[in-house]
């Protein structure tokens, strides 16, 4: 069963690096002066990704029979599906359009969602019984990939804001895509220093009180916010530069707050690094390497990954959620905060798609709601499961 | 009420954007889909007279108007957005420890926000009146919204011409002129009918359509909606819906609560089961057993026998019972009988059964002068003994407390259970007597010769279990089914046109569809194959 | 045409408005039904559902449809809540010159021990019958939330009053005063 695991693990790391090698073909496709049918990089990129693609559906498979259970049970496992699915999704609106410079944004995204799971715990974890059901996988897979076609629209919606948005001036345009480019490097940054530490295998132990009850308190970074009313424990290790505030009580709060910070200085340290490099927006670099999109075309595929995704989600994150629930927790519905956030991206999406149908919103406004729609997703995703959680707080 | 009668001699009803039959503007009604501002039309509803647009005269019709506007609805829409958001901020009182006041439990944990929170009543958001309020609204929008686009649209695309007006044709973002003399028009319709186009003629105009249906999408996936919003409603009449909750000890017979009377379950065991890594099966397992800290379960399950009343006794009378079913309930899988389902929903472990003591001498353990053994939720009043002592229990504290220097018990499930008993030691008249709990051994006169110690004990697990009934459950399905159905049929079909003009010198090509602009154009590619029909422009310009 | 129009405009007004009203009626009963949630369903004027419970001490069963024309008094409680405890004395003190007039003291007991039960009424010397409910079964059959919890019920079976919580002895002395045949 260990060779398995291994075997699932190295899967994983060659989907990895074949979906880099595949953003690098997109990317060629930028320098394709030729117009028209000649579309060799895109080709290959494409070839390439979908063999990244089986490659990881190896990787899912191995590691299903390995654990005995899908493996959609974890953060690291879901977040890791997730990229699967945005990957899949691509490779369908692909099809569809031949959009090649997708490709080039949407492969980082699925790249970053992949090496972000891979900052949790990796290992194989039991099912509790609540979720010892074949929903388990109809349900997460269904639902993951309802939003893996729903971030398709983004994906489409980001190059239709780099490409339009009148860089010349400032606006609140220029303004709300260079806070979401700053996001994505956070959310790089967040990646990096992860790595790094543990690659230094950083530690410093604190002792705090925990619901009125020492704890011992592990950070894995250095600490700038340290636990409230902490005393450091390991020796030579410097103190933090502040204390969490009191009311940050539960065990991993101020610990969180902490990796909140060091991603929030990483990436202000990024972006502001490429800005003053390039002595301009970021936005306004990467515009000109996109002159070639037809704006409407994007539009369009933003919009259609919506119209795709939204019954899918739909189907996997209500319907099949409603009839698991009723099966294991004895009520369709509960407002447990991952219901509630599923429905409110169901909400928005409905919105979206009545404002666009009936009022029609097109281009700009589509996308930034598209753009809006991902926010919805990834808080979904991150903060109801690390800061709000309930019951299901396993993934 | 103002008929417009077109100039193609089509009778359109009031309001009407864009003759039902042949499409010409009517011109006094530009403004309502803001086609006075722009080069081409807006096709939605098809130009259809939607009777929200035009009539406003009484109180009703203002109110119906209001529900009717899609702006509204989106308000609707975005205000519960937010609303949901905040419910999530903090935990809802549902989920808070159930032995906590919410008052001091929102402060104590959440510090001057949480008190807020508390104080505008989002503890209980989600059923809260408002809320319910937005989901009323938002459904009532959805039907007035429904009723009065459906039947415009339905009768426009039934009442629809091939022959179309000039400007029609003209203003369609899919337009295109072409000046030619050999135009095979009947490979056109062949091309367009492999294609699964419907094909319509009249004097030489073509109107070639396919998956009107996809058209009607949103309105069926409205009115599963509305189905699923009537079933959650009649979950209000309790003939529709129980939802009772009963502990159950093992080895008990319990009433299932909410079933009147007719159903008893017997608890035969309660089983909790963990994650063992010694075991070659969780061996995969072992890393992140260790990392828990603690045991993970693998099964709770209850094995239990349902009952049946067989006397139609009134309630409260003696019940005689019959076996009605055996078998368990486990987590994801519910004990179902008859109408009713129970869930493994709750336990707890290692509840007392029995406790037995013994007699010794007060100052040496070792001493035994015998041993009896009492069932905690059956106590006798006396137990006598072979060596010829008795016991009176003269008092039992099932769950025993302290209140004001007195032994009370604050429920009646032995819990921790206290006794004080009167000790008669063989041919003696006046007894002995004690106070005995867990860690309280009290001699009450204080001159005792013999004292009671606790010998062993046996416990038992409590399963909680939920009982449900739901007959909405049935209603809520078909609602969810019909809205699936709806939102796949107007999002993976769309709804296509293609109308093609004679004129003196040639011809005209226009195309409209709802949407995925892409496929009509790789439609019209294939259809104009080898016709001598130029292709036609996507006329639409990004605004920005 | 005028009339035509005119007959048209009136059809949708009432369409509109008996729409309308069907789900604003909607509305307001969802909105009601979650107000009351928690409330008895057996309210003030019904009829008494009938039960049949056995007595401690004794070894009879007490009927209520038995009790028809005589008030009744029906009290559910339990020794390990203080309040219920309280009201014990009142109910023996009035009990004697009330059941003279012909109402009847039915205390219904939700513990599950009997000999917890029966100590209490040797130590509290009670001599109203004191019922055994060990399932439960008439406390739902009631809908009893918290407990002490009393219902009053005149000689025709129906309820006359329902009272959650502790009674003093003069709200005790009323209620029995209102539930007594008249002579």
């Amino acid at each position: 069963m260990g060779d398995l695991t291994n075997i699932s693990g190295n899967l994983l790391y060659v989907s990895f690096f074949t979906y880099l090698l595949a953003t690098f073909f997109f990317g060629g496709t930028i320098r394709d002066k030729k117009k028209g049918k000649s579309k060799v990089a895109g080709n290959i990129g494409i070839t390439i990704t979908i063999v990244g693609f089986l490659t990881q559906l190896g990787y899912f498979f191995t590691r299903w029979v390995a654990s005995g259970h899908a493996p959609v049970s974890n953060l690291f496992e879901y977040t890791t599906f997730f990229g699967m699915m945005l990957v899949f999704a691509f490779i369908i609106l692909y099809f569809i359009y031949r959009v090649d410079l997708l490709g080039l944004f949407a492969l980082p995204i699925a790249l970053l969602l992949i090496a972000f799971a891979s900052m949790f715990p990796t290992e194989i974890s039991p099912l509790v019984p609540s979720l010892q059901s074949h929903w388990l996988y109809i349900h997460v897979t269904t639902a993951s990939l309802g939003q893996g076609i729903l971030s398709i629209s983004f994906v489409a919606g980001l190059i239709f804001l780099i490409r339009q948005i009148d860089q010349t001036k400032r606006s609140k345009h220029t303004f709300w895509l260079e806070f979401v480019l700053y996001i994505i490097a956070v959310t790089i940054a967040f990646i990096v220093l992860s790595s790094v530490f543990s690659a230094m295998n950083y530690e410093t132990v604190f002792e705090a009180p925990v619901e009125g009850q020492p704890a011992e308190i592990t950070y894995e970074m250095p600490a700038i916010a340290g636990p409230s009313e902490g005393r450091v424990l390991t020796e030579g290790a410097t103190g933090p530069l502040f204390e969490a505030p009191q009311w940050m009580r539960g065990e991993d709060a101020a610990k969180k707050l902490n990796t909140f910070l060091w991603a929030v200085l990483g990436g202000l340290v990024l972006y502001w690094s490429a800005r003053l490099i390039f002595k301009k927006r970021i936005a306004a670099i990467i515009q000109p390497l996109l002159k070639k999109v037809n704006p409407e075309l994007v539009d369009e595929v933003s919009y259609r990954a919506v119209a795709i995704g939204f019954p899918v989600f739909t189907l996997g994150a209500l319907i099949f959620a409603m009839i698991w629930a009723q099966q294991a927790w004895d009520r369709f519905w509960g407002w447990d905060p991952k219901e509630v956030w599923a429905l409110i991206t169901f909400f928005f999406y409905a919105a979206y798609l009545h404002l666009r149908l009936s009022r029609g919103w097109q281009g700009m406004k589509s996308a930034w709601l598209a753009v809006g729609g991902f926010g919805i997703i990834m808080f979904n995703l991150i903060a109801v499961n690390l800061i709000i959680s309930g019951l299901h707080s396993y993934a | 009420m103002n008929e417009i009668t077109c100039e193609c001699g089509h009778v359109n009803p009031e309001g009407t954007v864009l003759c039902e039959s042949c499409g010409k503007p009517v011109e006094e009604n530009q403004h309502i889909d803001g086609n006075d501002q722009k080069e081409l039309l807006n096709m939605r509803y098809d130009g259809s007279a939607r009777r929200s647009q035009t009539y406003n005269r009484t109180a009703v019709d203002k109110v119906w108007n209001f529900f009717s506007s899609v702006k509204v609805g989106v308000w609707l829409i975005f205000i519960t957005l937010i609303a949901s958001a905040i419910g999530t901020i903090f935990p809802q009182e549902v989920f808070i420890p159930g032995n906590v006041d919410p008052a001091t439990h929102y402060r104590d944990q959440y510090g001057i926000p949480g008190q807020i929170y508390y104080q505008l009543g989002f503890h209980d958001l989600f059923s809260s009146w408002w809320y319910m309020l937005l989901i009323a609204m938002i459904g009532i929008s959805i039907v007035i919204a429904s009723i009065d686009r459906f039947f415009p649209l339905y009768k426009t695309l039934k009442k629809q011409k091939p022959k179309r007006h000039e400007l029609f044709m003209k203003k369609q973002r899919i337009y295109g002129q072409t000046v030619a003399e050999n135009i095979d028009a009947d490979r056109f319709k062949e091309n367009l009918k492999k294609r699964r186009f419907k094909v319509y003629e009249q004097d030489g105009h073509i109107l070639a359509e396919k998956n009107r249906f996809a058209r009607w999408g949103p309105y069926v996936n409205h009115i599963g909606l509305i189905i699923f919003l009537l079933g959650a409603l009649l979950r209000f009449i309790p003939a529709f819906y129980v939802d009772e909750f009963i502990w159950v000890r093992e080895g008990e017979t319990a009433l299932i609560a909410g079933t009147e009377g007719e159903f008893y379950i017997e608890n035969k065991a309660f089983t909790l089961e963990t994650y063992n890594m010694d075991d070659p099966e969780d061996a995969k397992f072992k890393e992140a057993i260790e990392k828990q800290g603690g045991p993970i379960p693998k099964t709770f399950r209850t094995d239990a026998v349902v009952y049946e009343r067989t006397n139609s006794g009134v309630p409260g009378a003696e019940p005689e019972l019959d076996v009605f079913k055996e078998g368990a309930a486990t987590m994801n899988n519910p004990l179902k009988f008859d109408d009713y389902a129970l869930y493994q929903a709750s336990y707890q472990l290692n509840e007392f059964k029995e406790m037995t003591f013994k007699i010794h001498d007060k100052d040496d353990e070792d001493t035994n002068y015998g041993e009896f053994t009492v069932d905690l939720s059956n106590p006798q009043s006396t137990y006598e003994l072979d060596g010829g002592y008795r016991v009176e229990v003269a008092n039992y504290f099932p769950d025993y407390e302290m209140e004001d220097g007195q032994p009370v018990s604050v429920s009646k499930y032995p819990k921790n259970p206290a006794f004080v008993f009167n000790l008669y030691p063989p041919g003696e008249n006046d007894p002995e007597t004690s106070f005995l709990g867990i860690g309280a051994n009290i001699d009450a006169g204080g001159d005792n010769q013999y004292k009671l110690g606790l010998a062993g004990f046996d416990v038992r697990d409590v399963t909680g279990l939920t009982v449900k009934k739901d007959h909405t459950l049935g209603i809520i399905s078909l609602g969810g089914a019909i809205f699936m159905i709806g939102v796949i049929q107007g999002m993976y079909w769309n709804h296509r046109r293609i109308w093609l003009q004679p004129r003196k010198d040639g011809v005209w090509l226009a195309g409209h569809t709802n949407k995925n602009w892409y496929a009509l154009r790789m439609d019209i590619e294939k259809a104009i194959a080898d016709t001598n029909i130029e292709a036609p422009k996507d006329q639409y310009e990004m605004k920005s | 045409m005028k009339e035509k129009t005119l007959q048209k405009k009136k059809k949708r007004l009432v369409f509109r408005s008996l729409m309308l009203v069907f789900m604003v009626g909607l509305a307001a009963f969802a909105l009601i039904a979650n107000g009351k949630e928690e409330q008895t369903v057996v309210a003030k004027g019904e009829q008494a559902p009938d039960f049949q419970l056995k007595e401690f001490t004794t070894d009879k069963t007490i009927q209520l449809s038995d009790l028809k024309g005589k008030g009744i008094m029906l009290n559910f409680w339990a020794t390990y809540c203080g309040p219920c405890k309280d009201e014990m004395p009142y109910m023996e003190k009035l009990y004697p010159k009330y059941k003279e007039k012909g109402v009847e003291i039915l205390a219904v007991n939700l513990d599950s021990t009997e000999l917890v039960v029966e100590n209490f009424i040797h130590e509290y010397d009670l001599s109203f019958p004191i019922l055994q409910d060990k399932n439960g079964e008439v406390m739902d059959l009631y809908n009893i939330g918290p407990i002490p919890s009393t219902l009053f019920i005149n000689p025709e079976g129906d309820i006359e009053e329902q009272v959650i919580g502790p009674l003093t002895l003069d709200k005790l002395e009323g209620h029995l005063q209102s539930i007594s045949p008249e002579e």
